[in-house]
């Protein structure tokens, strides 16, 4: 359970500087502030991509907190002192996208009430299923992203080459919560045909948190 | 010895590509719905063959190279994905030249080509990745790392047309489909021409490697005349 030790300190030292928290929350309502400007907030087709809006929200969110996630032990050679300790890579990784899990989870959640306001959607009716693909989505993005987030963490260019990574990598999950959290929004169950993209980003989320797990270890030994 | 071959290996996939395009110009029939358009799927088709068999040569030898840790596999992996990325951006631009005129449309953002695009974009950022990184082992280790990854949206590629609905056609060929759906004269004419690039993707990799040892070599001498 050392992970949770490493996801608690991540979260410490984040709660008392509040740095990537502030900025991604603002810059996520800055997206949907500027995405009214796109089409027309108030028409009926809203409705139809609320769960692609939400989702990209959220995914440009995301590479902020995410790119923090490495780079954050870069001062002072924390990352090194890490790597050197007695904790293994993968505890050490799981640790990390926990507490970006949780941070995430944090902006989204606050994110929800914002963006049913801006753009009168009611999402109340199905808020637990939603919460529930909002968790499966977000552990996929995490797993990912803290994944690249450590490949990236020595590069100069480390900004960039995330979400240039990240984005196409993790569509198919990225596909599937947009695609649930739409017909969720809309107050519908999801049923019949739709629970293939429910398999699709579950499976997701195992297979590439076996593989993340399977390879940490050869990305952080140097 | 080595130069022999590529010359002879070269001379063959140049032989093979003229007769090829000889025999799809002006021995066989135009289709019976799309008409000439229809030429272009034998370089489509192949196209994507040759590109998935350079993604899981380059997929080998990264897991190869994590294993042994031999730069040789790196600098393999790198030249099946530069070779396979051409191939696939020649899948991608005949396959919207063909829906131009069959479609009406340059994209149609269906499964199996946003699959393509998502899968040359992956490979392109691989190939970005490398060039952020200096230092050999360290780019080796990385970029083996996210070839592995880059793989399953190859897989998805490939299974696309049969998950989802697309405007794509099916699958066609008896091999796959278990059935004779379309004439054996042009399934043939399929098969030679992947092996004219699938041969010439071979080869691209062979002169790409010795780019690439040469590189290393120059590098050396540059270290040895800075340290004397």
């Amino acid at each position: 359970m050392v992970f949770l030790q490493i996801a608690a300190k991540d979260l410490r030292s984040e709660l008392r500087t509040k740095e990537s928290l502030n900025a991604s929350l603002s810059f996520a309502v800055v997206i949907l502030l500027l995405f009214s400007f796109a089409f027309d907030p108030s028409s009926e087709a809203v409705a139809e991509f609320s769960g692609g809006l939400l989702w990209l929200v959220f995914a440009f969110a995301g590479a902020l907190i995410l790119n923090r996630s490495f780079a954050r032990e870069l001062p002072n050679d924390c990352l090194e002192v890490l790597i050197a300790s007695p904790v293994s890579g993968a505890q050490l990784f799981l640790g990390k996208t926990v507490a970006s899990f949780v941070l995430l989870m944090t902006i989204e959640v606050i994110c929800l009430p914002i963006f049913g306001i801006f753009y009168d959607i009611t999402w109340t009716p199905q808020a637990l299923p939603l919460l529930g693909i909002f968790a499966l989505g977000t552990w996929g993005m995490t797993i990912l992203g803290t994944l690249f987030s450590a490949l990236t963490v020595n590069l100069s260019l480390r900004e960039l080459m995330l979400p240039m990574l990240l984005y196409p990598l993790m569509l198919p999950a990225l596909m599937a919560a947009m695609r649930l959290t739409t017909i969720l929004l809309a107050g519908n169950a999801i049923a019949g045909n739709d629970m293939v993209w429910l398999r699709l980003l579950i499976g997701f989320d195992i297979i590439f948190t076996v593989l993340s797990l399977a390879l940490v270890e050869t990305i952080l030994v140097r | 010895m080595a130069k022999n071959i590529r010359l002879g290996l070269g001379a063959l996939v140049g032989m093979l590509l003229l007769r090829n395009l000889y025999i799809i110009l002006f021995n066989l029939p135009d289709e019976m719905e799309q008409g000439p358009v229809y030429r272009i799927f034998y370089y489509h088709l192949p196209a994507f063959f040759a590109a998935i068999l350079c993604y899981i040569t380059a997929l080998v030898a990264s897991s190869m190279y994590l294993i042994k840790k031999n730069l040789r596999y790196d600098a393999i992996a790198m030249s099946a994905t530069e070779v396979g990325l051409a191939f696939a951006a020649v899948n991608l631009i005949t396959g919207m030249i063909w829906g131009r005129i069959s479609w009406g449309i340059w994209w149609a953002w269906d499964a199996r080509l946003t699959w393509a695009l998502i899968c040359w974009l992956v490979y392109f950022g691989y190939l970005m990745l490398r060039q952020a990184i200096d230092d050999p082992t360290e780019r080796a280790k990385n970029s083996a790392v996210l070839s592995i990854f880059a793989f399953v949206s190859v897989a998805i590629t490939y299974k696309a047309i049969e998950w989802w609905r697309t405007q794509h056609p099916g699958p066609v060929l008896s091999i796959r489909t278990g059935k004779q759906l379309i004439d054996p004269v042009m399934e043939n004419m399929l098969y030679m021409n992947f092996l004219a690039l699938a041969t010439l993707a071979v080869l691209m990799v062979i002169i790409r490697l010795n780019q690439e040892e040469m590189q290393r070599q120059i590098d050396g001498l540059r270290r040895r005349a800075h340290a004397i």
